[in-house]
């Protein structure tokens, strides 16, 4: 009778860790098929002639990547081929990446380490923009562009939704710059100071090595944000020869959904391999910068 | 003499704090004071297809949007159960997800593994994530409804524009987005929890259960408000991925997943009418000034500097 009460308890006790065990993993790993399916869809699709359900693929093809050497006709649209976009979405991120580093680690500097009047309502300010959802003001951006005569203008559009997008992401930057700038112990800029430097000379010198990693960690940032962004360019640029990447490839979606998913597929992924490259090596860095604020839903 | 050159010399600092600060400045002006100006601008005058040409309208646009749009009832509701659904995943089911990867999965390796997939939605360009979606609900060729066969459910002709299913949709695809921010404050608050608390805990003899319900939830009480304060002000603004999925204005409303933000992008890109839409976004403006004014006052600016 006790050995029959010890062996129940002993069930229960192993049935118990079994599903310590398996909620966790379940809870966990269930919702992920959708996440990773998807991208393996992406994929094998993108290197077969034909998927059936879903991802099972046929026969393995480099055809799907003919864009890279033959042209790209939609609608009433041809391009040679897709690096002209690629050059209109390098421009794009590679200015944001450059503006957001200069533009920010100066001012990262100066609010970290220089007194100033209003230099607290200024971090408030910060934060506040930093909170604030910058895609409502998508009208008064066009007007903008508009007074500026930026707009309609082929590749002048193209710099201004540049420069918006940097505008629009700066304050997050220079917030997780002052952060790094705050780390650093003042005896290293006094150091340099004794030495003779000038702020100026102090900045470049000494602490802009230190910052290293806060720099690139926002360089990376920048990138993300800039290889990624499509809602502005979607909607200011009217004009096909300066689409970037994203903008083709929803017009594309758009013309070639039932027609031909290999392609899509094989555009697609062509235009996510840097983010995906930048995201596997620095994620740690931009798991860290994610703790400093939500940009995306 | 001696306070004259003091107050010379703070000058010349103060100078060159603007000096570093000035680029900064400009962007701010260009991107974020001058469209509010705009905005606030816009939405009393008249503009219609042309930003060129624009008189005075007074409060026409206002009185039109609580009086007149009778799509705007609607509109609230939708915004409201779309904000509302997906903070239930973002601040909830993210703090269940930061439990198991923290607490449960005893492997660091893992761990590790669950948390950049988790990730790896929010890391995706807009576009690429769209497609997939796009791809993952097709009836013919997608996923979705053949997993859904398997377990005997039978999937919609179009998740776009059935309506119960389109719900789900609009929600899924935020949420997979929004889950992995929460995960992760929610993971790091976990982890600063000194380890004493815990082997105090174990040797009073609680169990996995009372420990997460005595010690981690109080003390993640704030964690968990900062996440719904954050997250709510950004999903007023999200609608990207839902612009990028049902592509026009029609199959929005349709699918009845026209979001109040959603709606003021057609209104204005669409229809082309500014000044309304200047409206509209200005409504949603002044709702996220005042939620970011509580917010300070509910966490403090010391603690919303340190949690951030």
């Amino acid at each position: 009778m006790a050995n029959l009460a010890t062996k129940k308890r002993y069930k229960m006790v192993l049935f118990s860790r079994v599903l310590q065990g398996i909620i966790p993993h379940s809870i966990l790993a269930i919702p992920l098929i959708v996440p990773v399916s998807m991208l393996a869809w992406l994929i094998i699709q993108a290197f077969s002639d034909r998927v059936t359900i879903g991802l099972i693929p046929g026969h393995f093809t480099f055809d799907n990547f003919r864009f890279l050497w033959e042209k790209i006709q939609f609608g009433t649209s041809v391009y040679p081929n897709i690096w002209p976009v690629m050059a209109n979405s390098l421009f794009l991120t590679l200015t944001q990446v450059g503006l957001t580093v200069i533009v920010s680690s100066l001012a990262g500097y100066a609010i970290s380490r220089m007194r100033f009047p209003g230099r607290s309502s200024m971090m408030t300010f910060i934060i506040a923009l930093h909170a604030f959802p910058g895609v409502l003001m998508l009208v008064a951006l066009l007007y903008i562009l508009v007074k500026l005569g930026l707009y309609g203008k082929g590749f002048l559009t193209l710099a201004g939704i540049t420069l918006i997008k940097t505008g629009l992401e700066i304050p997050m930057a220079t917030w997780i710059l002052k952060g790094f700038f705050d780390g650093i112990p003042w005896e290293v800029e006094e150091a340099a100071f004794i030495d003779g430097c000038s702020k100026f000379m102090a900045w470049r010198k000494v602490l802009f090595p230190i910052v290293k990693p806060g720099i690139s960690a926002i360089a990376v940032f920048a990138f993300m944000s800039g290889w990624g962004e499509w809602i502005l360019a979607y909607t200011y640029l009217k004009d096909p020869r300066w689409y970037t990447l994203p903008v083709l490839l929803y017009s594309c979606i758009g013309e070639f959904k039932y027609v031909d998913w290999g392609f899509l597929a094989a555009m697609a992924l062509f235009y996510l391999i840097p983010s995906l490259i930048f995201f596997l090596l620095a994620q740690k860095t931009l798991l860290k910068i994610q703790l400093v604020g939500a940009v995306k839903g | 003499m001696n306070i004259s050159t003091k107050t010379r010399k703070n000058y010349r600092q103060y100078l060159l704090a603007f000096l570093f600060l000035l680029p900064f400045l400009l962007f701010v002006l260009l991107c974020w004071i001058g469209p509010l100006g705009t905005t606030i601008l816009l939405s009393f005058s008249d503009a219609k297809y042309v930003l060129s040409r624009m008189s005075y309208a007074g409060f026409s646009n206002y009185i039109k949007i609580f009086r007149f749009d009778l799509y705007v009832p609607e509109i609230l509701k939708i915004t409201v159960f779309y904000i509302g659904c997906v903070l239930i995943i973002n601040a909830l089911f993210s703090f269940l997800l930061a439990i198991m990867v923290t607490y449960y999965i005893k492997h660091e390796m893992v761990g590790a593994v669950y948390r950049v997939l988790w990730f790896l939605p929010r890391m995706l360009p807009t576009i690429i994530y769209a497609l997939m979606w796009i791809w993952f609900i097709d009836p013919d060729i997608g996923l979705l409804n053949p997993i859904l066969k398997l377990f005997g459910f039978a999937g919609p002709e179009s998740w776009i524009l059935q309506k119960p299913f389109s719900y789900i949709l609009l929600v899924a695809v935020n949420g997979f987005i929004g889950v992995s921010w929460g995960m992760l404050i929610y993971s790091a608050a976990i982890k600063s929890i000194p380890i004493s608390f815990f082997e105090a805990a174990m040797i009073d003899g609680a169990t996995r259960f009372q420990i997460i319900k005595e010690i981690i939830l109080p003390l993640l009480r704030w964690p968990m408000l900062f996440v719904t304060a954050w997250q709510t002000l950004s999903l007023m603004g999200s609608y990207g991925e839902i612009l990028a999925i049902w592509g026009s204005h029609g199959t929005a409303r349709a699918a009845g997943v026209d979001v109040w933000a959603l709606y003021t992008y057609f209104k204005a890109f669409a229809l082309g009418d500014y000044s309304y839409a200047a409206a509209l976004s200005m409504i949603l403006v002044i709702i996220g000034i005042i939620l970011i004014l509580i917010y300070f006052k509910i966490f403090g600016y010391g603690r919303l500097m340190q949690s951030t």
